[in-house]
């Protein structure tokens, strides 16, 4: 039996061009998210470098085990996306399902574990706003910035995952169906390259929030 | 819409229609992948903006007559130059020429059948539209006097207007632009024809390309630049809120690193149209093809490291105004480059006077005067007398009227016929180019003097400094004149559509891949994929003199017969 | 139903680099709590952690997401991004050398209030 050949979309000439311009596609898109967090991280930076002491003191309120273990799961998860790519270019459907449910699993028990740690940040009064109560000696203006930034980057971030969660669903849903559109391993690539980079995300938050020297 | 062309509404038996005649349903051209109709959708929904942008100008030069502010309150004045800025700048004039001729013009360029994603183009239209509906909304309910520049703590504070929803539709804006900067940038790289090396791409698409990076590593910077300012608002996380040890000043410096190269998303691609006019209206090839090439890629880098300039006196560190001038110094030397390259192109090429090239000669005069004037701005010292006066005001109107908006007009007028098969009126067209011309200079003119006199902008009082009305007077005389200048062309245009001589594949006498097909092309665009043998701008001086003889006997343009 | 294999890869190759990852991150949290360089600078830890977390994301990107065997154009395309951000830290002119600036009457400004010079 031969090759069943992936179908080429009227504006290509062949499935090389197709696939590396969807791929390279897709990269473009990924330059823009790092600026987009590039961005803030620039703004962590720039306050950190002005109040590190109060830093410090203010990340000694997130819970490192927690953050770390939402740190094993996403790593868990990227492996995952990558395995569910490869099972989609051998064309092993229900393998390839399999690992797409368990990236969706592991990066719904990522937002849990956040629900949970936010939950515990409302009830000491660090969420940012007129609510906000700062008991430690460092100036407490500088420690709601801590906070501010600790919101805005995790809470953009979980933003992406949950975007990442509705994609991955409707990509192994349109598998389950053997949908056309996804007969390819291409776009099972493209949703794992945005995986990917939210994983890459969180590589950095969690040591620049959760694991300040001191 | 209904079949532009023939009277007669079904194509030739045997021909095949084309791309404005396949299909006549309302879900043929909202749901088309078709470049060439997203590039009319975009067509008309920029035409839409710019007119509200304009109506706004026109209040407040009339506004501006007096130095008591007859006709609006001090926080209506805010709001209507506010909406004049965020009009103009999101949703005319970083979109117009990339969106519109862009989107038609680049497959076509590098010999392809549509752009490498057609739906993707499709969604960046209606990301366009949702934003531009989110910020008419908000204009709407009352508008924001913030300044199209949000600054904060007022717009993250203390502002009662529609920030939230103006910073949604830019929002959602920035996508539709970011969307066809990944768009441009895979399709440049991936689908070009056989033969068109890189090199031998039309000056028009390097600009596009370099366009579209600036695009995709700008653009998702304020985005977020924006939305923090919303969440300020919204949820108290004050990034730039200086109670909790925020820095102000810190969103400039976020808003200013892409809201600068967008400066360069507005002008690069006027340039790319520049370039093709100079060559064409010249029977050249573009004097230093490789020098306007890398000079197009130099400004879109540099472009990237002069945002400080527009911060000198916001307490940044005079250190670090100091590395930024000298930056801006180094970027304005590619602009110049080019503009000595199109002038020499002129030089012993076989000139016609023709509208097109009336706006590219316009562009050279009003440009070279708006970069010269950023000069000014560029060194600090002058800096610090001219920032936030007219001056400011008058320069990048000079470079974004002056430059993109020519750019624009020349562009629109040079591909119209291939666009919508049909002529219009070469009188007419100098007329409008000319008035325009004429209205631009008298209306900005002025304000260089204002500026250097100390007229503050955003100010619509200055019964503090009464003799600045004379200048106010001329340069609203100046808008009128103006705005005449652009509603001519809206008419004659859309005459042609119905009245309009239908056009040849190339009644301009052009070289290029887009005038070797039919006006208007088909939907696939080509019938066979071209193989591209020769470089661009391969005119010959000898046929170029032919031309010339053959004008000289039957005295009319050699193109525009039929 | 043959399989064209010419995209795929070892499943060792995605497993090596997640183990790869695992040990990275426990470095990572070890770092943190050991200091290094003198006291009272956190400079060099500061360094260390980034210095792992960068490394982390190069294996990331190049084995799971296949820029090592991708084209010339994905690999510019994915480390223009990077580079591009870097970029944004000019403005560390500004914030580093706004201490050296001397503003009359700025002297006594109170140090924990804003990000003037100190």
């Amino acid at each position: 039996m031969s090759v069943k050949a992936d179908p080429v979309y009227h504006q290509f000439e062949d499935i090389e061009q197709q696939n590396e311009s969807y791929i390279v596609g897709m990269w473009v898109f990924l330059v823009t998210e790092i600026m987009f967090f590039g961005a803030l991280f620039l703004a962590y930076v720039v306050y950190r470098w002005n109040f590190q002491h109060t830093f410090y003191e203010a990340h000694k309120l997130l819970d490192v085990k927690l953050g770390t273990f939402n740190t094993v799961v996403l790593l868990t998860s990227s492996l995952s996306m990558a395995l569910s790519v490869h099972f989609a270019q051998l064309k092993k459907r229900w393998h390839q399902l399999a690992c797409l449910g368990a990236t969706m699993g592991l990066a719904g028990i990522f937002l849990i574990v956040k629900f949970f740690e936010w939950k515990a940040k409302f009830e000491h009064h660090l969420v940012p706003g007129p609510g906000f109560q700062w008991h430690g000696d460092a100036p407490a203006n500088q420690a709601q910035m801590f906070f501010n930034l600790y919101f805005a980057m995790t809470g953009l971030h979980a933003i992406h995952v949950v975007i990442g969660i509705l994609v991955i669903g409707v990509l192994a849903l349109l598998t389950f169906k053997k949908h056309p559109l996804v007969e390819s391993f291409v776009p099972n690539e493209m949703v794992g390259l945005y995986w990917h980079f939210v994983d890459i995300v969180w590589i950095f938050l969690f040591p620049l929030f959760y694991l300040i020297p001191v | 819409m209904s079949s532009v062309g023939n009277p007669t509404v079904n194509p030739e038996v045997g021909a095949k229609p084309n791309y404005l005649q396949n299909g006549h349903t309302v879900a043929s051209w909202l749901l088309t992948k078709d470049h060439k109709r997203i590039a009319i959708l975009y067509l008309i929904s920029v035409s839409v903006f710019f007119l509200l942008g304009g109506l706004a100008a026109s209040m407040i030069r009339m506004e501006l007559v007096t130095p008591t502010g007859l006709m609006m309150t001090s926080d209506f004045y805010n709001r209507i130059f506010t909406a004049h800025g965020v009009i103009m700048i999101f949703f005319f004039l970083i979109p117009a020429i990339p969106a519109v001729l862009g989107n038609f013009l680049i497959p076509l360029m590098i010999g392809a059948r549509d752009l490498a994603f057609p739906r993707l183009n499709l969604l960046s239209w209606y990301f366009y539209i949702g934003g531009g509906l989110l910020g008419l909304s908000a204009i709407l309910t009352g508008g924001v006097d913030t300044g199209w520049t949000f600054y904060t703590p007022y717009s993250s504070m203390y502002s009662n207007s529609q920030v939230m929803l103006t910073i949604l539709g830019a929002f959602v804006a920035g996508f539709s632009s970011i969307f066809t900067g990944i768009n441009f940038i895979v399709t440049i790289h991936k689908m070009r024809a056989p033969g068109m090396t890189w090199f031998r791409l039309p000056l028009y698409v390097w600009s596009h390309y370099a366009t579209s990076i600036i695009i995709v590593l700008g653009t998702p910077v304020v985005a977020i630049t924006l939305l923090l300012v919303g969440v300020e608002r919204v949820f108290h996380i004050g990034i730039f809120s200086p109670e909790l040890g925020g820095d102000p000043v810190l969103f400039q410096h976020l808003f200013w690193f892409y809201s600068h190269p967008a400066v360069y998303i507005m002008i690069l691609p006027a340039m790319g149209v520049i370039s093709e006019l100079f060559a064409c209206f010249s029977r050249k090839r573009v004097f230093g093809y490789h020098f306007v090439v890398f000079s197009s890629m130099a400004i879109a880098g540099l472009g990237f490291l002069v945002w400080g300039h527009h911060m000198f006196v916001s307490t940044q560190s005079m250190y670090q105004g100091l590395i930024f001038s000298f930056l801006s110094y180094l970027v304005a030397i590619p602009s110049a480059i080019k503009v000595f390259n199109w002038t020499a192109t002129m030089f012993r090429g076989s000139i016609r006077f023709q509208t097109p090239f009336i706006y590219a000669l316009g562009f050279i005069g009003l440009f070279v005067v708006g970069g010269l004037t950023g000069l000014y701005l560029a060194s600090m010292s002058t800096n610090v007398h001219l920032t936030d006066t007219y001056f400011v005001v008058a320069h990048f109107h000079y470079v974004m009227v002056g430059g993109t908006i020519m750019g624009f007009l020349g562009g629109l007028h040079f591909w119209w016929p291939k666009m919508t098969g049909r002529m219009f009126s070469d009188y007419w067209g100098k007329l409008a180019a000319m008035i325009t011309f004429v209205g631009f200079n008298l209306t900005f003119l002025p304000q260089f003097i204002l500026g250097y006199l100390g007229m503050p902008r955003r100010y619509h009082l200055y019964k503090f400094a009464p003799e600045f009305q004379i200048w106010h007077i001329l340069s609203s005389a100046g808008a009128a004149a103006l705005a005449l200048g652009f509603l001519i062309p809206a008419v004659y245009l859309t005459l042609s559509l119905f009245n309009g001589k239908k056009a040849s594949a190339n009644p301009w006498g052009a070289k290029g891949l887009e005038w070797t097909i039919q006006s208007p092309p088909l939907t696939e665009n080509f019938e066979e994929p071209p193989i591209v043998t020769e470089p661009a701008y391969n005119y010959d001086p000898e046929e170029a003199e032919l031309e010339e003889d053959e004008e000289a006997e039957s005295e009319e343009p050699v193109g525009a017969r039929a | 139903m043959k399989v064209d294999r010419s995209h795929s890869h070892p499943i060792t190759m995605y497993l090596a680099t997640f183990f790869a990852l695992l040990v990275l991150m426990i470095l990572t949290v070890v770092m943190a709590e050991v200091h290094v360089g003198p006291p009272g600078v956190s400079a060099y830890n500061n360094l260390i952690a980034m210095a792992i977390a960068c490394f982390k994301a190069t294996i990331v990107v190049l084995f799971f997401m296949h820029v090592k065997f991708s084209s010339q154009l994905t690999k510019f395309w994915a480390a223009i991004g990077f580079i591009w951000f870097l970029l944004m830290f000019i403005l560390f002119a500004d914030y580093s050398t706004r201490p050296r600036e001397r503003i009359e009457g700025w002297e006594k400004l109170p140090t924990d209030q804003t990000v003037a010079p100190h």
